[in-house]
This record gives structure tokens, C-alpha cells and sequence, in this order.
């Protein structure tokens, strides 16, 4: 930073015109009408950001006579100047246009079912890119303006440290969250003995070289501080299991953030500080709101290990056998629903798995015409990361407006005449208000028990929910269970209402 | 820039991503994670900067993969983000799509 060329005022201006572009692209995020624009300003905004190191950092090389020295050294005889080193600017073109069809492909490509997934795996990539640059700039700061002499400033060496612990630990952290999403790991959480001691034990080892880096430039402290966070980062995702996957990916979605802040205070650099401040607090208020809509702590979810003590769900599933519970057909179904005038569909992961959003809107569609009003109830926690389902049905053509959060609808079940649950359970359990040892208790929940008539469609009576606990509402009077896939469950029902 | 105000830009900008973010409307919650992530990508920066420089060899190169991983995560995610936000209708008054 100090040594470093006197910065041009134009060149800190247009970085900070891309931080603004960057907050007015999350600004436009609060009305779907004005989120594209907010959006192109998103890639206005990174598009100065690229121009302008480009035009800065234009990389030069040096002609004229020159000799290697035995150590490396480079010795020159004769005049030296610098010119334009076409070829360096090449490979730089080259390496962006290889990304930019790549990230155009996938982006083209990628079904909508699949994007909990695929932000997963992208945040593997900003983690990653995070921990070259980091690298990049140990093995040569004076590139980066952070170091006299080869010596690396001692405020840069934590800003560098702490930006490849974070970016190391967003992506494997990512990896793991990608393969336990796209199901190339099972989501079971996976509990290693002594797990807190060692994460906490390997967390403050991490932190501990951190502090000796300042005080020596080692190469082996560099580098174990980000092995040490590459594995810090999967063993903190593995006890996880996968309905708590939100508040991951939302996690590291913060992580990224300040990854790239991180990054920007190495380089002193406004677009990326700001840029990584927006998104580590993104990610972070995310993390928040879908802890709070399960009632438990952030620490609880990050512990992991919920969901994974099976004897709690088994027993429950001994017992419910019993208990006398309502089948009804597709034709019942479709006969309940005509003869309403509100129905209010309630869609969780189930019917994200079954791909039963296009069909379900068709159902809708058939209701309305019947004179049906037709809402769609959506809990914080439904699906496999924040805002999951309101994507899935603005897919399938819902229109947002008939999208309403839990508290905007919630008082609306008791004035509803069925209540269709599709693919969601635990977000629908009393137990989360009425039973104080249940696991969800607490939890706010759709309050489906309250409708005239409640229609739960669900694979198999045998299966529990994520939370390892029996439903009431399958046992109430007035709830009608319809066992069987989604998709096909609704295709039915849309044929009986012909 | 000292460090002073560099921690001065990043603590008011925490402030206003605060405040921005909580007025995202939850429906638009997956546009947001892939916007921000798009965006976060900005530490292409860095890459660009680290590919651009001479000297160390592998540093260059390290810089280049990263601006590839960069990019794929910069068009990626503002082409899916675009294509999520493009998906989000208003209910048509005049029912038309209805038989």
C-alpha cells in the first residue's frame, strides 16, 4: 500500500462506481419489478470493475538485452525499457472467455430444481479463486503493491491470511454442501467422535498461525494455515444433514463475502471491500432469518448432528401405526377442492424432488377457472435454501402475487376450506407450538390444522419428516391423506377435475 | 489507501448491506444468493492483477485459473440470476391464459 505508485483519483472513483452499482443491484432484489435492471447494473458494475484493472494493470514486459544470472537473477545490459506484453494479454482474454462460456453453459443449462446445488458449487469458486489470489500474492506481493524488499507487510500478511483461511474454508466447505445437495453424498449428518474438540482445536490453530505469520513470512506457516483450512472447512459441513442446508449455503454465501473482503483490504481495493461487505451481510441476515424460522441457534445448526439420532423418529414410527388416520383418492381430492372457494397450496422439498411444480399450477389453473381462489403458502424453510420454492413456482408460471410468506397468510388457514399440502410436513407440525419436548418446538409453522380441510399428499404414511417427528395433523378429522407421488398424485387430480 | 480508511469504507458498507439486504423481499431470496455470489466474484480483481504481473511464474499462472474460476462465476451467476428474475410474473388481469 505505501510503496505502491500514488493511486489515481479516477481509478479509486470508478472502483467505487462499481461498488455502488453493486449495492443498487441488491436494492432492485426488493420488487421483482425492478430486480432486472437491478441486475444489469450488478454486471455494469463488475464490468468496470474488470475494465478498470485491465486498463491499470496492463501488462508490460521488459525488452532490451538481458541476461539470466545463475541464481535467477535477471541482469541487464544495455538500454531496458518496457512494452506491452501482447501475449500476457492474451492468456488474460483467453482465461476470461474460457470462464464466460463455461459459466454461460451451465447457466443455460441448469434446471431450476438444481439450483440449490448450483450455488453451491459456485461458491466453491469464488472460495477457491480466493485462495490463488491469496497465494498469488505471497508469491509475489510486490505485484500487489503490499511489500518492501520481498517483505510483506505485517497488516497484509493477516489480511492474506485470513482471506485464504476463508476462501479455503468456503470451498470445501461448498464441495461438501454441493455433494450433499446433488446427492453424491448422502444428506445423513456424518458425526465424527470428538468433533467439537477437534474443529475448535484446528480453528484455533488457524488462528494461531495467522498471528505468527505477522510475526515470519515461513512459507510452511502460509501453507499450512490453508491445508489447515481446506480441512477445517469439510469437517465442518459433514455433521450437517441436508434439511439444514439453508443456513449453509446461506453461510457460506457470507463466507464468500469475506472471502472477497478480505482480498479487497489486501489490495486496498473499495469495489472489492464493499462488494464483500454486501454479500458477508447477505449471507449472514439469510443464515439469520432461516435460523429463526426453525427457532434454533445458529451455533445449534452449525454443531450439526440434527436429525441424525434415529431412535427418537423410530419410536414415534412404532407407535403411529395405530392410530387411525384418513386415505382419500384423487377424485376425493379434486371433489374437495372444486367445491371450495379458498384453496391454499402449501408446497415444501417433496414436491421440489417430484418436479410436481408445473403440473401443480395446472391444477391451480383448473381451480380458478372453477371460480377457486388459489394461494400459495410459503414457509422460510421449505425447500433447500432460502426463497427455493418461490422459484420453483414462478417456473412453473405462478404469478408472484398469489405467493404469500408465512406471516401474510397464516391467519388465512382458519377462513380457508382445504389446505393442500404437498411435499412439506414438519412446517405444518402443532407439535412445534402445542409439545415442549418436541425437537421443532417453537418453531413458527403454517397453521394447516386450522383449514376445514386439510389434504396432505406424501409418498407413505411410514416416513417422518426431517425433524425425526410424527405429524398430527395426519391423525386430525378433517385431514385427508393422499399417499403418493406428488407429480403423479396431482396429474390425477387435475384429471378428475375435468 | 490506509488502513483506517479502508476499515472505514468496509464498516459503513456492512451497514448498508444490512440495510439493503433486509429489504429484499423474501420471494427473491435464490436470485439474491446468486447475484451475490456473482458479485463476490469481484475478487477477479486480484486475479486480474496477479495474471497481469511479471516476475514469478507460478503466481501468474495461479492468477490465471483464478480469473477463470472467476469468470465462469461472474457470467454464470448473473445469466442464471437473469434467467430466475425473468421467470417472476405478475398475475395477468385480463385472463387470457385460462380456457
Amino acid at each position: 500500500m505505501h510503496e505502491a505508485a500514488p493511486i489515481n483519483p479516477w481509478v479509486a472513483l470508478a472502483y467505487l462506481v462499481a461498488g455502488i452499482c453493486f449495492i443498487l443491484a441488491l436494492r432492485g432484489l426488493s420488487s421483482p419489478t425492478t430486480s432486472r435492471r437491478g441486475n444489469r447494473l450488478g454486471m455494469i458494475g463488475m464490468g468496470i470493475a474488470i475494465v478498470t484493472t485491465l486498463v491499470t494493470h496492463v501488462p508490460m514486459e521488459t525488452v532490451g538485452l538481458v541476461l539470466e544470472g545463475p541464481s535467477g537473477m535477471v541482469a541487464a545490459i544495455g538500454p531496458v525499457f518496457a512494452r506491452i506484453d501482447i501475449v500476457a494479454i492474451f492468456e488474460i482474454l483467453a482465461a476470461i472467455a474460457l470462464g464466460a462460456v463455461i459459466g454461460l453453459t451451465i447457466a443455460r443449462r441448469i434446471a431450476m430444481t438444481a439450483m440449490p446445488q448450483l450455488v453451491a458449487a459456485f461458491h466453491s469458486l469464488v472460495g477457491l479463486a480466493a485462495v490463488l489470489v491469496g497465494c498469488a500474492a505471497y508469491l509475489n506481493p510486490g505485484a500487489f503493491g503490499i511489500a518492501v524488499d520481498g517483505i510483506i507487510f505485517p497488516v497484509s500478511r493477516i489480511e492474506m491470511g485470513l482471506g485464504v483461511a476463508i476462501g479455503a474454508i468456503t470451498f470445501s466447505g461448498s464441495v461438501i454442501a454441493f455433494a450433499k445437495l446433488n446427492g453424491n453424498m448422502s444428506g445423513k449428518p456424518i458425526l465424527l467422535p470428538g468433533r467439537h474438540i477437534l474443529n475448535l482445536g484446528t480453528l484455533a490453530a488457524i488462528l494461531g498461525l495467522v498471528a505468527y505469520f505477522t510475526q515470519d513470512q515461513a512459507p510452511w506457516i502460509f501453507w499450512t494455515i490453508t491445508v489447515l483450512s481446506f480441512v477445517i472447512g469439510f469437517l465442518l459441513i459433514i455433521p450437517i444433514g441436508g434439511a439444514d442446508m439453508p443456513v449453509v449455503v446461506s453461510m457460506l454465501n457470507s463466507y464468500s463475502g469475506w472471502a472477497a473482503a478480505a482480498m479487497g483490504f489486501t489490495l486496498g481495493n473499495s469495489a472489492m471491500i464493499i462488494t464483500g461487505a454486501l454479500v458477508g451481510s447477505s449471507g449472514a441476515i439469510l443464515s439469520y432469518i432461516m435460523c429463526s424460522a426453525m427457532n434454533r441457534s445458529f451455533l445449534s445448526v452449525i454443531a450439526g448432528g440434527f436429525g441424525a439420532d434415529d431412535s427418537g423418529g423410530a419410536s414415534g414410527g412404532g407407535e403411529k401405526i395405530d392410530r387411525p388416520w384418513k386415505r382419500g383418492s384423487a377424485e376425493d381430492a379434486a371433489f374437495l377442492m372444486s367445491q371450495a372457494e379458498q384453496v391454499i397450496i402449501v408446497p415444501g422439498y417433496g414436491m421440489a424432488v417430484a418436479q410436481a411444480q408445473h403440473v401443480l399450477r395446472e391444477m391451480a389453473d383448473k381451480l380458478k377457472a372453477e371460480g377457486v381462489t388459489v394461494k400459495y403458502a410459503i414457509h422460510p424453510v421449505a425447500g433447500r435454501m432460502p426463497g427455493h420454492m418461490n422459484v420453483l413456482l414462478a417456473e412453473a408460471n405462478v404469478p408472484y402475487d398469489e405467493v404469500f410468506e408465512l406471516e401474510d397468510i397464516n391467519s388465512e388457514f382458519s377462513q380457508t376450506d382445504v389446505a393442500f399440502v404437498i411435499g412439506a410436513n414438519d412446517v405444518t407440525n402443532p407439535a412445534a407450538k402445542t409439545d415442549k419436548t418436541s425437537p421443532i418446538y417453537g418453531m413458527p409453522i403454517l397453521d394447516v390444522a386450522s383449514a376445514k380441510t386439510v389434504l396432505f399428499c406424501k409418498r407413505s404414511m411410514g416416513g417422518v419428516g426431517y425433524a425425526g417427528v410424527d405429524n398430527e395433523v395426519f391423525y386430525q378429522d378433517n385431514t385427508m391423506m393422499l399417499l403418493a407421488d406428488a407429480k403423479k398424485m396431482v396429474e390425477d387430480i387435475v384429471k378428475s377435475l375435468d | 489507501m490506509d488502513f483506517i480508511s479502508i476499515l472505514s469504507v468496509f464498516v459503513l458498507a456492512c451497514f448498508v448491506g444490512y440495510y439493503v439486504v433486509w429489504s429484499v423481499t423474501p420471494a427473491l431470496h435464490t436470485p439474491l444468493m446468486a447475484v451475490t455470489n456473482a458479485i463476490s466474484s469481484v475478487i477477479i480483481v486480484g486475479a486480474l492483477i496477479a495474471s497481469a504481473a511479471a516476475g514469478e511464474a507460478t503466481a501468474k499462472w495461479l492468477g490465471l485459473l483464478a480469473v477463470v474460476l472467476a469468470s465462469v462465476n461472474i457470467f454464470g451467476g448473473f445469466a442464471v440470476t437473469e434467467r430466475m428474475l425473468a421467470m417472476y410474473k405478475k398475475k395477468e388481469r385480463p385472463a387470457a391464459a385460462k380456457k
